[in-house]
C-alpha cells in the first residue's frame, strides 16, 4: 500500500538468470556425491550442497537414494554473495511438504524467471487452462526450471511447448492455441 | 562457468521421444529449423539463425604480400569464435576440441573445395594480393553450430564486396567506394553442410540436432554439398558405426536440403540487393525483430491504512488477557523441586523408574521450604498420563511443532506427515526430541 510518505514498493524485473535466495523452492540437478554431501547444480554461480540427511526421515543408517544426474526439489537454507547455497529437503518442521527426489520420468526444461513467477501466483489462468486440456504433473522451480510430466510423451511435449510459449503470447492467443488443442 | 549438466531425466525423455519419432519442438525427423538471414549495414556482414543458433559473419580484406609458394594466388583466412554469451559451457581463450573440429570443418568446407577462386584476388603476382578475412562468431548455441556457420559463412562471402583495383603497368589504384563501386568476390559454387545426429546405434537419425538433442546423441555424420549435388566434404564424428545404405540416405537428404537452402540463400542476397539498389534501409536494425514481453497485471488488492493504529489498539483492548500461567513449585524429593512442565528428559526416558525430573531449581528450596507442603496433585497426575501416552507438546515451543522420527515407517514411498503423537511403547522406537533451554 502506497502512503503519502514512506510507500513501499516491490519490483521485479525479467531475467533468465538465476541467483540463489534463502527460501527459494528450486530444482537442482545432483552433479556428484562427496561423501555425506550432494553436490547440486542450480543454475547459480556456484553449485549448492545438500546434505543426506537433509530429507524426511532419513538417518545415517536410511541414506535417501539419490544418483547423479537425478533431479531434487528442495528450497535453500543458506544463500548468500559470501558462501556456497545450501539445500534442504525438509522445512523447519521437519516434513518434507512436497520436497525431495523428483521421479524418473517427466522432462524438465528452462524458462525465464518472469515466468516462473507469473505461473506461481495464486489463481494463475495458464495452469488452469492447461489442467483443463489432459492431467499432469508440474513442478516449478524458482531457478527458471520446470519438471512436467503427462501420461505419454506427446501430451507431455505439448505442455511443455505451451509453457515455453507462454512467455511471449498475449492471453488471447493462447485461448486459442488451447482450443485448437482441445478440438484435436 | 560450467555447463549446465544434464539430468537423466531429461535423457532418458528425449530418447523415449526420439524412438517415437517425437522431437521436442514438434518437427519431422527430417525438417530443419527455421533458417533466418539477415544482412548488416556493411557488405560482407550477415547473421544467420537457425531456430535460436545464431552465427554472425562478418568478411574483410586486405592487401597483402602472397604466399612465396604461390604468388599468383589469393589468401583466405577462416576463424571460428565460440562467444562466452553463446553457453555457460564456453569460456574464453580456451581451445576446446569442439572449437578445433568446428575449425576444421569450416576450413575444409569452404577453402578445399575451392569455391571461391583465389586467382582472381591476385593483384599484382608475386606482390600484392588479397587477403579475405572471415570471422564467425557464435552468439547463442541452441545445436547444430556447423550448419549455421556454413550458411553464414558462405552467405557472408555472397554478399561481400571488395574494393576495386586498376593496375597499369607498376602503378595499381586501390578505388574507394565512392570513386567506383566496390566488386564482389568470384564465387564457383555454394557448399552448405548437414548435420545428421545418430541415436541407439544408428537406428533412428535426426536432421539439424538441437542442443539437447546433441547432448544425448551417439554421433553425428556431417555432409558438406553444393546445390549441383557435388560432395564436398564428409565427416563422422563420435565413434559411431554406419552402414553404407545410411550414409547413401543421408547423402540424398542432403541434396535435398541444400538445394532448398540454397534458394533461400539467394533470395535473400537479391531482397538485400534491391533495397539498397532502391535506397531504402537496410541493415541490422530494421530485420532482426523486436520481442517483446507480454506484461501480466497481478490483481492488486488496495489496503486502505488510515485507521490501522485505532483497529490495533481496539483489537488488542478487547482481546482477553494472557491467561496466567500458575508457578507453583512442586516439591518431589527433599532438595528437588520443580515450577510448571518441564521438558523430559529423554535419555531412558521409557522406563518409569527414572522419573527424575531434569530441571532443578537454585534458589527456590527457600520457597519450597514455604509451601512444601502444597503438592498439586493435578499436576503430577497429567504428568504421569502424558509421559506414558503422547510427548509433551509444549504451547511456547520456538518451532511449530515438534515431530517425531520414526525411522521404522521410512520405506512407504508417499511422503505421509510423520504423526507428531507416536505410541512409545516399545523401547526399539528410537524417540528425537527438541531439548529447549528455558530462559534462567
Amino acid at each position: 500500500a502506497a502512503g503519502a510518505a514512506g510507500g513501499a514498493y516491490w519490483v521485479d524485473s525479467q531475467q533468465k538468470r538465476y541467483v540463489p535466495v534463502k527460501g527459494d523452492h528450486v530444482i537442482g540437478i545432483v552433479t556428484a556425491k562427496a561423501g555425506d554431501v550432494f553436490k547440486l547444480d542450480v543454475g547459480g554461480s556456484e553449485q549448492a550442497s545438500l546434505s543426506y540427511l537433509a530429507f524426511e526421515g532419513a538417518t545415517k543408517r536410511n541414506r535417501p537414494n539419490v544418483q547423479v544426474g537425478d533431479l531434487i526439489y528442495g528450497q535453500f537454507l543458506v544463500a548468500n554473495k559470501d558462501m556456497e547455497p545450501e539445500m534442504v529437503c525438509i522445512d523447519s518442521s521437519g516434513r518434507s511438504s512436497g520436497m525431495g527426489i523428483i521421479g524418473q520420468d517427466g522432462f524438465l526444461f528452462k524458462v525465464s524467471l518472469g515466468l516462473i513467477r507469473k505461473l506461481l501466483a495464486p489463481k494463475c489462468e495458464i495452469i488452469q487452462e492447461l489442467s483443463q486440456l489432459y492431467p499432469f504433473e508440474l513442478v516449478l522451480g524458482m531457478n527458471g526450471r520446470i519438471w512436467v510430466k503427462a501420461k505419454t510423451v506427446q501430451q507431455t511435449l505439448i505442455i511443455v511447448n505451451i509453457l515455453e510459449a507462454c512467455e511471449y503470447m498475449t492471453a488471447e492467443q493462447r485461448k486459442q492455441a488451447l482450443a485448437k488443442l482441445s478440438g484435436n | 562457468m560450467k555447463a549446465t549438466p544434464l539430468s537423466n531425466c531429461e535423457r532418458r525423455f528425449i530418447l523415449r521421444a526420439v524412438e517415437e519419432r517425437k522431437r521436442l519442438d514438434g518437427r519431422q525427423c527430417y525438417d530443419y529449423r527455421n533458417v533466418r538471414i539477415s544482412f548488416g549495414a556493411d557488405y560482407g556482414c550477415c547473421i544467420v539463425e537457425l531456430g535460436k543458433t545464431r552465427v554472425l559473419a562478418q568478411v574483410s580484406c586486405e592487401l597483402v604480400p602472397p604466399k612465396p609458394n604461390r604468388p599468383t594466388e589469393g589468401i583466405l583466412f577462416f576463424n571460428l569464435e565460440l562467444s562466452p554469451m553463446a553457453a555457460p559451457g564456453f569460456e574464453p581463450g580456451r581451445q576446446t576440441d569442439l572449437l578445433v573440429k568446428l575449425n576444421r570443418l569450416i576450413e575444409r568446407c569452404l577453402r578445399n573445395s575451392k569455391c571461391i577462386d583465389t586467382e582472381s584476388l591476385c593483384v599484382v603476382a608475386g606482390e600484392k594480393v588479397w587477403q579475405i578475412r572471415l570471422d564467425l562468431h557464435l552468439l547463442n548455441h541452441d545445436g547444430n553450430i556447423i550448419d549455421a556457420a556454413s550458411i553464414a559463412g558462405i552467405v557472408a562471402l555472397c554478399h561481400f564486396r571488395r574494393p576495386d583495383v586498376s593496375v597499369q603497368g607498376e602503378e595499381v589504384t586501390v578505388y574507394t567506394p565512392e570513386e567506383r563501386d566496390p566488386v564482389p568476390l568470384s564465387i564457383h559454387h555454394m557448399p552448405i553442410c548437414v548435420s545428421f545426429a545418430f541415436f541407439q546405434q544408428g537406428t533412428y537419425l535426426l536432421v539439424d540436432p538441437s542442443e539437447r538433442e546433441e547432448r544425448v546423441m551417439d554421433g553425428v555424420l556431417v555432409i558438406a554439398m553444393n546445390k549441383h549435388r557435388e560432395i564436398c566434404t564428409m565427416q563422422s564424428s563420435g565413434g559411431i558405426m554406419l552402414i553404407k545404405d545410411q550414409v547413401l540416405r543421408c547423402s540424398k537428404i542432403t541434396a535435398v536440403k541444400v538445394a532448398e537452402i540454397t534458394e533461400l540463400i539467394q533470395k535473400a542476397l537479391e531482397n538485400d540487393q534491391k533495397v539498397r539498389k532502391e535506397g531504402g534501409k537496410f541493415g541490422f536494425a530494421e530485420s532482426i525483430p523486436n520481442q517483446k514481453i507480454t506484461a501480466f497485471k497481478m490483481e492488486s488488492a488496495a489496503v486502505d491504512t488510515n485507521d490501522v493504529e485505532e483497529q490495533a489498539e481496539e483489537i488488542i483492548t478487547k482481546a482477553d488477557p494472557p491467561s496466567e500461567v500458575s508457578a507453583k513449585p512442586i516439591l518431589h524429593t527433599p532438595g528437588t523441586a520443580q515450577i510448571g512442565e518441564g521438558i523430559e528428559n529423554s535419555w531412558g526416558d521409557l522406563e518409569e523408574s527414572d522419573k527424575e525430573e531434569a530441571v532443578e531449581e537454585e534458589d527456590e528450596s527457600e520457597v519450597t521450604a514455604l509451601e512444601c507442603q502444597k503438592m498439586e496433585t493435578e499436576d503430577t497426575s497429567t504428568m504421569k498420563e502424558t509421559k506414558k501416552d503422547e510427548p509433551i507438546v509444549l504451547s511456547d515451543s520456538e518451532e511449530e511443532e515438534v515431530v517425531i522420527l520414526e525411522p521404522q515407517e521410512l520405506p512407504k514411498k508417499t511422503r505421509a506427515q510423520t504423526n507428531s503423537k507416536q505410541e512409545n511403547t516399545s523401547k526399539k522406537a528410537f524417540n528425537k526430541r527438541r531439548k529447549k533451554k528455558r530462559a534462567a
